[in-house]
């Protein structure tokens, strides 16, 4: 009886194995599909934000001559502010696309008033004559001459360049007209059209039209948030994870303390907005819209973050140390912020990047404080209305031209840079300063 | 075949090595375990006598970067051979680990684990009668029949221990692997441990991993002593600890190393 | 018009309080130093090595404690100067004769036996005492300003009308009037599209989540791991206005052309496109939380499975997820309160209109979706229909937190069994 087959050997466990290994099998692929899913999400979701928003970053622009007749601008032959700042540069820019294109000047008095306008219509119809009136402005001697300026062409003309435009349909159904098309390319050709890179998008403030809006007042607006979320979540938050680890009594107090700010932690931020509307807006009458109040809301909601993060980073190091300095005669207050704190720092330091990254991403506590407003200018100081970059992205995303859309995107790579660096120093810190005990 | 003269050899080993990330843990064995008696695997500790214990149910698989070599064969039948399934390897071979590891179901759950992945029970009836007789004879039924729908962590240790001894049996394995079984235990659960490990070897081979060197005294046939991956000497174990062949091992007994 | 100071009237801008700053902490720099010195002065004067060992506190800390006082008194001016709206000359007076006094008294303190260190000591453990309590405070704050405004608006919509009633139209009862008249403030619709968005949120996230947390730890390789894993946590790192802003440019139009395509017609907003975004932004959040948990799991378990010949799936399903499903439960609950309070992704892509519907292919509302269209533009405030809001986000803040909490036990209990 010594060699009895076993009941693991027969033919039926065998069978049960090739269904058990089958079972093992799919669960296995499900495992795989699981991250591919997720994987394949990510990369759609990139994909579809670059392949809209790679676009933003280069635009067409025109060159042109432009006279500035005296006529138009200073009839009286005066140069004072108050005369250039009202004169009629629109027409100037007019005049000067007429001039580039005399044909309209053959057409019957009809149809020469829509090819103007169609004509004006190939550059930016704000961004143009603005652009003229700053310089006139600034050098009022110019007037008279005629000077080459670069202006941006309008959105519409530079999404048909990119190739966003279906010209395949009648012309009523479409935004650029044939004129246009054949003016657009004769321009093209000849070279006084030309993409480059779109340095508005960085360094002009907010606007109404596509081809003039760039981020630079939400990027402000957003680096003061960050700037008063730092100081006042930081310092709270290490502070906090220092007592709590170190000092606090283990009492129904302090796991009251505890599962106050873990629960913080989950609270979703849009309550944080509306504490903020209610309590700093309405009871203590700070600003509306100001990158203070954005930051103390943002602090809030950062700072219970930060705690966590400091709590592990100081659990890491090993309670020897403390005691090694305790051994030697130092105050326990001496012995933390002496040796416990340093070694912990990179630990600290890098919670607190990932914990400002995502404060830097949130949206919806700054709606709840109007930090919606439109800019067109720089903020220069913390009390004054603001947006900040996640919330101009939400406003532009409302506008549904191709030509938003591109910015919108855009704007959103600009924020994911940001993110990523920002992600970035914390790995880069805590491989390079982390001690390992 | 008579009982006395020449029990059945259970498994052969051939030049064994079992390495972890390159570092060879135990060194070229050759041995021959008996079936239905027990084998004691004495040694300092880090001899390498676990790693070599983890070689006979191929636990040694789920290690990462842990490789293993030679010739292991049980029944005559090569137990690394390409095409065979480890999982059905290790319901031949059970093994009981250092620590009680009871899952955290009710106890019976724990001992109809093995059974129900196995498709060892037709019916319900069938699987109350595993579970039953796994029970019974790890020591444990009267203990706890009346609370079969307990959790098994419950337990005391030393219950734990047999609770996850009936697991083993349940599954109807031929070989029990044990890795210092009683060390987490106290005197007592140590002692019921070993009268029940002197029970199944009556139905199993047992081979067991013990530091403790009058447990192997009193429970073991025969006794092999590793030292550094080596197997230093490979006897009965009347003959180990009375009359050691080996410097080494006569050291370690006299409890000069170790 | 900038913006004035609630007593005065006074803007703030008109006192320079970066200027204040740098004065303080001149003031600051002197008091520690000065102290310091004479300190030193002090315990050198004491010629005897016996008196000077019985200098109880170091040098530096008379310092600090001189400084601090200075900084902390002149700080206080600073700030109730501020807020009274005083002119900027007479801040300026007050702070420096104030912390002058402050300063003066320190210097009776320099002897042997004045225990700075302690009160250095004292002084710190309390600000990190009142840092710790910042965390009770704001959630008091939250709870107050929510049940403050929301008893507001109880006063105008009876609760039962606000959390049974069906019908949610609060833009119609912006004329005074109107407002509080029944039906207009029904809540129910804006919670059932909450639960719908959530629900196909979570029937993404949940299985996906749970399957990458399993096939990590039981089947990749370090290297699969160490690249899959952080390329997960990307997508934890992608703002909510990205997925929203991804949902209504992407996700919608795709679902809708798809529908189109079977002779169906979804619109472009709907409980589907926000839902499953959000079930692709949380499931980083369920695979991580879940990977912790799955590896709590002892190894011993693990290998008691192996051993009886089970294979990996086995062990996994049966005996690991077991062993973690309390600690799985938690993160769920955690995952779900994330969804409910989820607002950037709902507000671009799940719509506007209250429908009370249990079909994820129409446009729903949410109860973020709806303090946010109350709330932004319109800065009237005693409207009922600003203060709803207000009643919602109450509603918000405490079904998150009975999650949060109920999850934050289940966890810590769990941890507690496996330590």
């Amino acid at each position: 009886m010594a060699n009895q087959p076993s009941i693991h050997a027969g033919v039926r466990a065998l069978a049960r194995l090739k269904k058990r290994r089958r079972s093992e099998a799919i669960f296995r692929a499900f495992g795989i599909a699981a991250i591919v899913f997720a994987m394949c999400a990510l990369a759609w979701l990139l994909g579809s934000i670059i392949g809209t928003g790679y676009k933003a970053f280069y635009q067409h622009s025109l060159t042109l001559e432009v006279e500035l007749t005296e006529s138009i601008l200073a009839p009286n032959g005066s140069r004072d502010p108050d005369t250039l700042r009202r004169a009629n540069y629109r027409r100037i820019m007019q005049e000067a696309m007429f001039t580039r294109f005399p044909d309209i000047e053959g057409l019957s008095s009809a149809d020469q008033r829509a090819a103007k306008r169609q004509n004006f219509d190939i550059m930016s119809t704000s961004g143009g004559p603005n652009y003229i009136r700053q310089m006139v402005f600034k050098d009022p001697a110019m007037v008279g001459q005629t000077i080459t300026v670069r202006i941006p062409t309008s959105d519409i003309v530079d999404q048909y360049l990119k190739g966003n435009l279906n010209v395949d349909v009648p012309e009523v159904q479409r935004k650029i007209s044939d004129r246009q098309i054949a003016w657009v390319k004769t321009l093209r050709q000849s070279g006084e059209i030309k993409a480059g890179f779109n340095k508005r998008l960085l360094f002009s403030t907010d606007s109404r039209d596509p081809e003039l809006a760039g981020i630079a007042s939400s990027f402000v607006g957003s680096l003061m948030t960050m700037f008063v979320t730092f100081l006042l979540a930081f310092p709270v938050g290490v502070g906090a994870a220092i007592w709590l680890d170190e000092f606090a009594p283990k009492n129904k107090a302090v796991d009251f303390i505890e599962i106050n700010i873990n629960n913080l932690a989950a609270v979703p931020s849009i309550v944080f907005g509306l504490l903020g509307l209610a309590v700093l807006l309405n009871w203590a009458g700070m600003p509306r819209s100001a990158p203070i109040v954005g930051g103390i809301v943002l602090a809030l909601r950062t700072f219970p973050t930060i705690i966590i993060a400091t709590r592990s980073a100081l659990r890491a190091v090993p309670p020897s140390i403390r005691d090694g300095a305790l051994s030697v005669g130092a105050s326990h207050v001496q012995a933390v912020f002496h040796h416990k704190l340093p070694m912990a720092a990179p630990g600290i330091l890098t919670g607190s990047i990932i914990g400002m990254a995502q404060a830097l991403g949130e949206t919806a506590p700054l709606l709840m404080i109007g930090m919606v407003a439109f800019l067109t200018e720089i903020p220069s100081s913390l009390t004054e209305p603001a947006t900040a970059l996640p919330v101009q992205i939400y406003l532009w995303s409302d506008s549904a031209e191709q030509a938003w859309s591109e910015r919108t995107s855009a704007a959103i790579i600009i924020l994911l840079m940001v993110l990523v660096t920002m992600n970035g120093i914390a790995i880069w810190l805590r491989s390079r300063l982390e001690k390992r005990w | 075949m008579t009982e006395n003269t020449s029990k059945n050899i259970k498994f052969t080993c051939r030049d064994v090595r079992v390495s972890y990330s390159g570092k060879e843990a135990v060194k070229g064995i050759d041995i021959e375990i008996a079936d239905r008696s027990v084998t004691a695997f004495i040694g300092p500790s880090g001899c390498g006598k676990s790693s070599f214990l983890r070689v006979f149910n191929r636990m040694n698989d789920t290690i990462p970067g842990c490789a293993v070599t030679g010739d292991i064969r049980m029944d005559g039948e090569d137990i690394y051979a390409p095409g065979l399934d480890p999982v059905l390897l290790r319901a031949r071979v059970g093994m009981v680990f250092q620590k009680p590891n009871p899952f955290p179901k009710s106890i019976y759950d724990n001992v109809a684990y093995g059974p129900r992945i196995h498709g060892l029970a037709e019916s319900k009836a069938d699987l109350d009668e595993i579970v039953h007789n796994s029970l019974k004879r790890a020591g444990l039924w009267d203990e706890v029949k009346d609370r079969l729908k307990d959790s098994g962590t419950g337990l005391s240790g030393g219950q734990q221990q047999r609770l996850v001894i009936a697991r083993a049996i349940a599954v109807s394995p031929e070989v029990i692997l044990m890795d210092e079984p009683a060390s987490a235990l106290d005197p007592i659960a140590t002692a019921k441990l070993e009268v029940l490990i002197e029970e199944l070897k009556e139905k199993f081979c047992i081979v067991i991993v013990t530091h403790s060197m009058a447990q192997a005294a009193r429970i073991s046939q025969k006794t092999a002593f590793f030292h550094m991956g080596d197997l230093v000497e490979y006897d009965e174990t009347d003959q180990i600890f009375t009359n050691p062949a080996e410097l080494r091992t006569q050291d370690y007994i006299m409890g000069r190393t170790g | 018009m900038p913006p004035r100071s609630l007593l005065t009237g006074r803007t703030f801008m008109e006192f320079s309080i970066p200027a204040y700053c740098a004065l303080i902490a001149a003031m600051g720099v002197l008091a520690y130093m000065s102290a310091k010195r004479r300190a030193m002065h002090v315990a050198a004067g004491t010629v005897t090595n016996e008196i000077s060992r019985s200098f109880h506190s170091r040098p530096n800390f008379h310092g600090v404690f001189a400084a601090g006082l200075v900084t902390l008194l002149a700080f206080g001016v600073m700030i109730g100067g501020v807020i009274a709206g005083l002119p900027g000359w007479l801040v300026i007076a007050l702070i420096v004769v104030l912390a002058g006094l402050a300063f003066a008294y320190t210097r009776t303190t320099i002897r042997a036996n004045f225990k700075a260190r302690n009160v250095v000591e004292f002084a710190i453990k309390s600000g990190l005492v009142i840092c710790s309590t910042i965390a009770v405070l704001t959630t008091i704050g939250i709870v107050l300003s929510l049940l403050f405004e929301s008893l507001r608006f109880f006063k105008d919509v009876p609760v039962l009308d606000f959390l049974t009633g069906l019908q949610w139209s609060p833009q119609t009862a912006l004329r005074e009037d109107q407002a509080g008249q029944s039906g207009a403030f029904g809540a129910v619709p804006v919670f059932a599209g909450t639960f719908l968005v959530m629900l196909v949120a979570i029937s993404i996230a949940a299985p996906t989540g749970l399957m990458i947390a399993m096939y990590l730890s039981e089947y990749a390789s370090k290297r699969t791991r160490s690249i899959v894993k952080p390329a997960i946590e990307i997508l934890a790192g992608v703002p909510t206005v990205v997925y929203g802003y991804f949902a209504l440019l992407t996700v919608g139009p795709t679902i809708r052309s798809f529908a189109e395509s079977l002779g169906a017609s979804v619109p472009t907003q709907s409980a589907i496109a926000a839902g499953s975004v959000m079930g692709v932004m949380i499931i980083p959040f369920i695979s991580s939380l879940s990977d912790d948990v799955i590896n709590a799991v002892p190894q011993s378990l693990r290998d008691g499975s192996y051993a009886l010949g089970a294979t990996r799936s086995e062990t996994m399903i049966k005996v690991v997820f077991g062993g973690a499903l309390p600690g799985i439960i938690g993160a769920l609950l955690l995952a779900v309160s994330r969804a409910i309070g989820e607002t950037m992704i709902v507000v671009m892509a799940a719509g506007r209109a209250a429908n009370l519907t249990a079909n994820p292919f129409e446009a729903v509302t949410t109860v973020t979706v709806q303090i946010v269209a109350l709330l932004t533009g319109d800065t009237e405030f005693d409207t009922a229909k600003t203060l709803s809001a207000f009643a919602l986000g109450l509603v918000l803040f405490v079904i998150t937190l009975i999650l949060n909490v109920i999850a934050l036990i289940i966890v810590r209990r769990y941890r507690e069994r496996y330590d």
